[in-house]
């Protein structure tokens, strides 16, 4: 029973990593109508850019997050300003298509930058077991976990409560009503795409401690995402943290207790994928009735 | 004088064209009606003056040339267009669509523009919190009025503001477009199928028909007008 | 009474100069071109496979490489484990992977857009993990190794140059069988479908059953060019189909011209040879930086520049200058007004 529980916990925790790249997903879906394939590897680019900051430029861990959050708020804005805004208007095939040609860019880019190795990174919290009755957890989850509510939080309070938050709201919903009151649509669009590179950069630093760096890295951590945000209802950031744990904690149960589990957590995110979208479109948290035209 | 002024404006939608040149004038704190069958083009000739229809001519506001203007522009430079529809943001509550109208006041909303939006409408204290999809259509035309005003806007211009309302509520619409007008110095320029209760509320009006403008004059001498008031105005 | 179409004559004389390249491209170049262009014929009929369901009936799929490791393990494990002819096993693929197909076009059938676009995503990144799990099927990691495939009748032709005219043949085979296909009933079905759901309903076409018919053909045609590219290669791993071959998949399927017939050829060309121009482009650098081997980053920018300044792909372009070149000699021959276009 107790090794059970365990393996919640620790899902929960391998949880709060899908549910911050899910985060980024689900507010490019909010603001345009698409799933960014990109989202993982401008994570991953972002994390190595932090990861030269550290390594080279010598700075410490917290100087080169806020320096490498800034420079991914850049690349996310440029992104929308200079390559997705020229698809304005395109069918959902094409946009979709476009992020995956950036898929393949940003992977290729890193790759070509700071090869194929696998890099150790050293990230903002350490890894040292603590016992609470039984359990065994670990600071570095703890800290990945506080990291993720604490995003939610910035980005609740950010759509709840700032002029820019409500402006990009109305700008996705409607864009034509906002544009006679003056709100320009296709920066916000920009700047959902700067919030999203940014979640994005954060997830990937704080993945990167956990598993090695390498220019694959967010590859199944985005199925994974995909999964948590679907199941959240891919409209909704909180949906998305609490469909990114339930994510985390199936995946732990299957690759425990299923013989080769392992190997087998991908096809499972697919089975997660498939299922939600069939018994539940809306997610747990999505509005089921709301299709914009 | 002149606040707005088209000069043969041409606008319409992919290859076909809806306006043939259309030209009109609308003087500074007056009430202008701009009249015609359905299909006649006034739609289009808001959308012409608020840039969200591909148009070419002359579209001038207060002194600026804004032929070339984005629709955000044309708005921050205070003409508030409520579209046909309303334009309700129909997700977010009444105080967020406040909000959003004042989008383009530095600073957010004001006491003193909130306030004077509640003595107009003063269903709305009581209902910011309600979501605006939920509200009845004559509210949410009100809304989108009061969305307008938060703008502080110069000019209003107003989309068949009583299309599918019930006559009572149309009347204290329009009663309070002209308190807008008198009491905020705010020019309106309105588009109507209801020709008799535009032609009482405004001073100037014109006729348009095919995307042309066929007639023009004050609305008295439109009202007296026996001839033009069957074959164009259909009462 | 039918008349026969007309063909135009240099319609024809095209079709003779390239058939001409087609049967001669083995005389004149090395085996390694030659197999690089048997690779081209596979690649061909995968794509014509993802363009009847992408192109034609508007259903994104980014997991057509899962169904060509469908075929391409039935074609290995079947001689493998029987022994029997490679050939015969090519018809089994196409019909195990197009079951298959089939098969998650009905979940598919719930999905669209976006949706679809990331369930077959997790589909393509599913596969191979899966295949290793199974290793007593698959043989994991190691993947299986098959006899090399010799030519028949004791013709006079390298092994490359047979490969390459089977797997031209086959090629000419489906592409004539899609021709049809596009052409007949269920392929206005398709793009009825893809055009406007609302209106096929309206007009009395089964979605349930057209879309997932388009997923088990074109699954049909990925088992067959994952069939051919097991006995091409005589071996094959889980790596060989990943999410990479998927995304090469999509990208040639839009380079070539998605819902254009030919589209599947150039698109294969451009499958094929960019990744060995990418590695011959090795004496590219900036700064420090090479780009050898690195064809990601090429597909990428390709793709993006494609979509923008050509969304019909390379058919398209071609479609667009055959058009040009038939106004103007029509212009020329007669002040009469263009006929209407014919397709
Ligand atoms: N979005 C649109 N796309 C194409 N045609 C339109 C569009 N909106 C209006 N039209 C056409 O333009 C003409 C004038 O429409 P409109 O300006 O809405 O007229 P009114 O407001 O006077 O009823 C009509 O023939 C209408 O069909
Ligand atoms: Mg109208």
């Amino acid at each position: 029973m107790l090794a059970f529980i365990q393996q919640i916990v620790s899902g929960i925790a391998t949880g709060g990593i899908y549910a911050s790249l899910a985060l980024g997903l689900v507010l490019i879906y909010r603001a345009m109508d698409v799933a960014n394939f990109a989202q993982g590897e401008m994570a991953t680019f972002s994390t190595f850019i932090s990861y030269s900051l550290i390594e080279y430029a010598h700075f410490d861990f917290w100087s080169a997050f806020v320096v490498t959050i800034l420079v991914s708020f850049g690349l996310g804005v440029a992104i929308e300003r200079l390559l997705i805004r020229r698809f304005e208007g395109a069918p959902v095939l094409t946009l979709l298509i476009v992020t995956l040609g950036l898929f393949t860019i940003f992977n290729g880019v890193t790759g070509l930058i700071w090869g194929y190795v696998f890099k150790a990174y050293r990230g903002a919290f350490p890894s040292t077991p603590v016992q609470f009755g039984g359990l065994y957890l670990n600071t570095q989850d703890l800290g990945v976990f506080a990291v993720v509510l604490v995003m939610l939080l910035l980005l609740y309070l950010f759509f709840s409560r700032t002029k820019a938050g409500l402006a990009m709201r109305a700008a996705s919903l409607y864009p034509d009503s906002s544009r006679l009151l003056g709100v320009r649509v296709g920066w916000m669009l920009a700047l959902g795409w700067g919030l999203a590179s940014t979640v994005g950069a954060v997830s990937g630093m704080l993945v990167a401690p956990i598993i090695f760096l390498d220019p694959n890295m967010m590859q199944a951590i985005l199925l994974f995402a995909f999964a948590a945000a679907v199941l959240g209802g891919i409209e909704s950031p909180l949906g998305a943290v609490i469909g990114g744990v339930a994510v985390g904690i199936v995946m732990a149960l299957v690759g425990t207790y299923i013989p080769g589990g392992q190997d087998l957590r991908l096809a499972f995110g697919l089975v997660v994928i498939v299922v939600v979208l069939l018994v539940r479109p809306a997610g747990l948290f999505g509005r089921a009735a709301v299709k914009r035209v | 004088m002149a606040l707005l002024e088209l000069n043969d404006v041409v606008a319409g939608y992919g290859p076909t064209t809806v306006l043939h040149g259309v030209s009109l004038s609308v003087d500074e704190g007056g009430i202008v009606a701009l009249l015609g069958a359905n299909g006649a083009g006034k739609t289009t000739t808001l959308r012409a003056i608020s840039s969200t229809v591909r148009r070419t001519g002359r579209v001038v506001f207060d002194g600026h040339d804004i032929s070339s203007h984005a629709p955000e522009n044309v708005a921050r430079l205070g003409i508030a267009h409520v579209p046909e529809g309303r334009g309700t943001l129909g997700q977010l509550t009444v105080w967020e669509n406040l909000q959003m109208g004042a989008y383009i006041r530095r600073g957010g909303v004001a006491k003193a523009d909130y306030d004077r939006v509640c003595e107009y409408f003063a269903w709305i204290p009581e209902r910011r919190r309600q979501v605006a999809a939920t509200l009845s259509g004559g509210e949410q035309q009100m809304l989108a009025i009061a969305r307008a005003l938060m703008m502080r806007p110069r000019m209003l211009l107003l989309d068949e503001p009583s299309l599918g309302l019930a006559p009572l509520i149309v009347q204290e619409i329009f009663k309070i477009v002209r308190a807008i007008n008198e009491q905020d110095k705010v020019t309106v320029l309105v588009v109507e199928q209801n020709a008799s209760i535009a032609l009482q509320a405004s001073a100037h009006a014109y006729v348009l028909e095919v995307g042309r403008v066929v007639v023009s004059g004050t609305s008295v001498e439109l009202q007296k007008d026996e001839a033009v008031r069957r074959s164009y105005l259909g009462y | 009474m039918r008349r026969l179409p007309r063909v135009r004559p240099e319609l024809l004389g095209l079709a003779v100069i390239g058939g001409i390249v087609v049967l001669g491209v083995p005389t004149v170049t090395n085996q390694f071109v030659t197999f690089e262009f048997a690779k081209v014929a596979i690649f061909a009929i995968a794509l014509m496979g993802l363009n009847l369901l992408t192109g034609y009936s508007g259903q994104i799929s980014l997991g057509n490489g899962a169904f060509m490791a469908v075929g391409g393990y039935t074609t290995a494990i079947l001689v493998q484990r029987t022994g029997i002819p490679y050939w015969t096993t090519i018809p089994v693929a196409a019909l195990v992977a197009g079951g298959f197909g089939f098969v998650i076009g009905i979940p598919a059938l719930r999905l669209t857009g976006v949706y679809l676009a990331l369930a077959t995503f997790a589909l393509a990144l599913s596969v191979p993990p899966v295949l290793n799990h199974y290793d007593t099927f698959t043989g994991g990691h190691g993947g299986i190794v098959m006899p090399a495939v010799l030519p028949p009748f004791s013709l006079d032709l390298s092994q490359e140059q047979w490969l390459y005219y089977m797997d031209s043949g086959i090629a000419l085979l489906l592409f004539v069988f899609a021709w049809g296909v596009v052409r007949s009933r269920t392929g206005r079905a398709f793009m009825a479908i893809r055009d406007s759901e609302t209106a096929a309903t309206a007009s009395g076409i089964s979605l349930a059953y057209y879309k997932t018919l388009a997923f088990g053909l074109s699954a049909a045609y990925a088992g067959v060019a994952g069939s051919l590219l097991a006995i091409a290669t005589s071996y094959l791993n889980p790596d060989t189909f990943g999410l990479s071959l998927s995304l090469a998949l999509l990208v040639g399927v839009v380079i070539g011209g998605l819902g254009l017939d030919f589209g599947a050829v150039f698109g294969s060309l451009f499958v094929v040879w960019l990744p060995y121009y990418a590695e011959k482009a090795s004496g590219l650098h900036i700064g420090a930086l090479s780009f050898a081997g690195k064809p990601d980053i090429f597909y990428g920018a390709l793709l993006i520049v494609i979509l923008f300044f050509a969304p019909n792909g390379a058919a398209g372009l071609l479609q667009r200058a055959w058009r040009w070149y038939l106004h103007r000699r029509t212009a020329v021959r007669s002040p009469l007004p263009e006929p209407v276009a014919e397709r």
